[in-house]
């Protein structure tokens, strides 16, 4: 109980705190981008660096969502379903686990990607963040749509954003294919375990705009209400 | 009869002494509650809080405090059984005021958010059950009382959506919101003034020797109105905006707009407050300076003294000075994501509520009015996120307040009794 129980009415709202989350787990994801940079041209040591950074921004991410489930106890009157916010605050954070993982995965079989590939396979991997990007850009609509009462335009407008979201990820798919693609008619001269792993990481990269993907349709079904 | 004879000017003395210690109570209590929201959405600084709080809580227990206090003095106890024993009355009512305070005090420094109202009402109701007997007490009245801890924050509530849901059709849900924000905002700065010109011109300028028609009061409100409604034009022009008109910029503009409001609405409840809790303090007051005055005789309509509200008005002011100040530093970071926008919807239907409810002469709790206003905006999706189980701890204590009042006049009165020897 605060000094004056009649501002302790008010809870604190959780709502900024996603915000400032799926930015964190979006940064993550983006360092990915200057992490294989480094890793097209076997620069080990600067990836390793990188790949720190992300580990430590998922550790920060990991405790924010932390602190959010920790703020949300049952017994809130919130504009949203309590449910729904913790779904979505889950699938975030799987954003910043994965851009670990492939991070985590690569520098530990020092990976490396095969020439021809490395121009589409960065397009890719560049267009994945973007999705996660989109993601984060539709969960910072949240203080708009409460300043609007999840109601109107602004639900509109960040309809679109999630059809945009959509978009991206169908991008990524076809790109997919064709990294897939490049990746087989080179396998046979690659040591097979390594393609192995090659394969996994495409696989990965590539789930990185699908979490971004599910995050759009939590915050979708939280609007429907 | 004697007692009051003989004692008269000092039970006078000791009954505006505890009418002053009420008051203060009071001012220390709700004083938080009535500037928080304006506090905490960062639309006034605390310095600009205390200060409007004394000035408006002053105005309005002075220009339109008048009118609650009659109900407090005579709505809950029937007068009649007290004809023969004036001065049991009189004792009593200085109990109560006693108990009231003692018990107002007590919880501020334990964080409750007690009714100032409840707490005056449960002490009258116990020191009459004593005195004469369940007979002394109107309990229809009690039943409308306890009926109000639901209709009020009803009413309040629907009040604060009613007015939410208008900012977000106007401004909110709109093309270009700063430019709405521009011509509205000014037009509600309107209606806080009418209410609050209207609820001093029909309650309170009668004891002050200005006494206007009905068609008179209602012009001059809506003169009143559209001044205040022009400041505000004046004052919003003058805001310096961000001119990044991209959504979020847009958005933040727009709640400047409102901050200007808020400073508005937060004169309006301070002095809504000031009007209906400053009878909680005076009621019982003006009751043992009525009674000593007529020798004994329980008047059944009487003026009030003229220096009876100025002092209930300064006890609130020195309660929120002196204590107000370190319950509202306590805000500072207390509320996250209360924006001026909702705290002006809110404050503005808690104020008309009081007014209104005022006005049919309920003794009412501002708290109440508060947080049924509070939750409106929540139900109209406005607000972060609110603690349902503070808000049941709070209209728990609502509840105990009223045995507790009791108790503590039933004490005090006995003490009271055996001094005087009655």
């Amino acid at each position: 109980m605060p000094t004056n129980a009649f501002l302790g009415v008010f809870a604190k709202s959780p709502i900024k705190p996603m915000e400032e989350h799926i930015k964190k787990v979006h940064q993550a994801s983006k360092a990915l981008i200057p992490f294989f940079n480094h890793v097209f041209k076997e620069e080990w040591v600067q990836a390793e660096e990188l790949r720190i950074t992300i580990r430590n921004l998922e550790r920060e991410a990991d405790d924010m969502k932390r602190d959010i489930r920790l703020q949300l106890p049952r017994g809130l009157f919130m504009p949203v379903e309590r449910t729904d916010l913790l779904e979505l605050v889950t699938q975030q954070d799987k954003i910043a686990n994965k851009a670990k993982d492939i991070a985590g995965r690569v520098i530990g079989r020092e990976m490396t990607i095969p020439k021809v590939m490395q121009v589409d396979f960065l397009a890719y991997l560049t267009r994945c963040v973007d999705a996660t990007k989109q993601a984060s850009k539709a969960i910072n609509e949240l203080e708009e749509l409460l300043e609007t009462g999840f109601k109107g335009r602004e639900v509109t407008l960040v309809e679109k954003m999630l059809v945009e979201l959509d978009a991206i990820e169908q991008d990524t798919d076809e790109m997919q294919i064709k990294v897939r693609r490049q990746l087989r008619d080179v396998e046979g001269e690659l040591n097979p375990i390594d393609v192995m792993f090659l394969y996994k990481i495409i696989e990965w990269v590539g789930e990185l705009a699908d979490i971004a993907e599910r995050v759009g349709s939590r915050l979708e079904l939280m609007l429907a209400r | 009869m004697d007692i009051i004879a003989s004692y008269g000017t000092v039970l006078i003395l000791i009954a505006a002494a505890v009418g002053f210690f009420m008051a203060y109570g009071i001012g220390a209590n709700d004083v938080a509650n009535a500037m928080g929201t304006s506090v905490g959405s960062k639309a006034l600084t605390i310095k600009q809080a205390i200060f409007i709080a004394m000035i408006f809580e002053f105005a309005g227990a002075y220009l339109a405090g008048g009118e609650v206090t009659s109900t407090i003095r005579k709505g809950i106890i029937d007068a009649a059984p007290f004809a023969d024993i004036p001065e049991l009355m009189v004792l009593g009512m200085i109990a109560s005021l006693f108990a009231a305070g003692t018990w107002l005090l007590m919880a501020s420094f334990l964080g409750w958010p007690v009714s100032t109202t409840h707490s005056i009402i449960g002490a009258i109701i116990g020191f009459a059950l004593v005195a004469v007997g369940t007979e002394a007490i109107q309990w229809d009245k009690v039943g409308g009382i306890v009926g109000s801890w639901i209709i009020t924050p009803a009413i309040s509530g629907f009040i604060a959506y009613l007015i939410f849901m208008s900012a977000q059709k106007l401004i909110f849900d709109t093309d270009a919101p700063l430019k709405n924000a521009k011509r509205y905002v000014p037009l509600y700065m309107g209606l806080a003034g009418f209410i609050m010109a209207l609820v001093t011109i029909k309650k309170g300028l009668k004891h002050v020797g200005v006494d206007l028609g009905a068609v008179e009061g209602y012009a001059l409100s809506i003169a009143v109105a559209v001044i205040v409604a022009i400041i505000g034009k004046i004052a919003i022009s003058r805001l310096n905006i961000d001119p990044k008109a991209d959504k979020q910029m847009q958005f933040n503009n727009v709640e400047k707009v409102f901050a200007v409001l808020m400073v508005l609405t937060a004169c309006c409840m301070a002095f809504a407050h000031g009007s209906n809790d400053v009878a909680n303090a005076i009621g019982p007051l003006a009751a043992v300076v009525n009674i000593v005055e007529n020798n004994g005789e329980i008047a059944k309509k009487a003026a009030i003294a003229w220096w009876i509200l100025p002092l209930g008005g300064f006890g609130i002011v020195a309660g929120l000075a002196i204590l107000g100040k370190k319950v509202i530093k306590t805000i500072g970071e207390g509320i996250t994501h209360l924006t001026p926008s909702r705290g002006f919807a809110a404050e503005l239907a808690a104020a008309s509520t009081v007014v209104i409810a005022s006005g049919t002469g309920m003794p009412i709790s501002t708290t109440q009015t508060l947080v049924g206003a509070v939750l409106g905006v929540g139900m109209a999706r406005g607000i972060g996120a609110l603690n349902m189980s503070v808000i049941r701890n709070i209209v728990v204590s609502w509840v105990i307040t009223l045995p507790v009042g009791a108790a503590l006049a039933i004490v005090i009165f006995y003490v009271l009794r055996t001094a005087f020897g009655v």
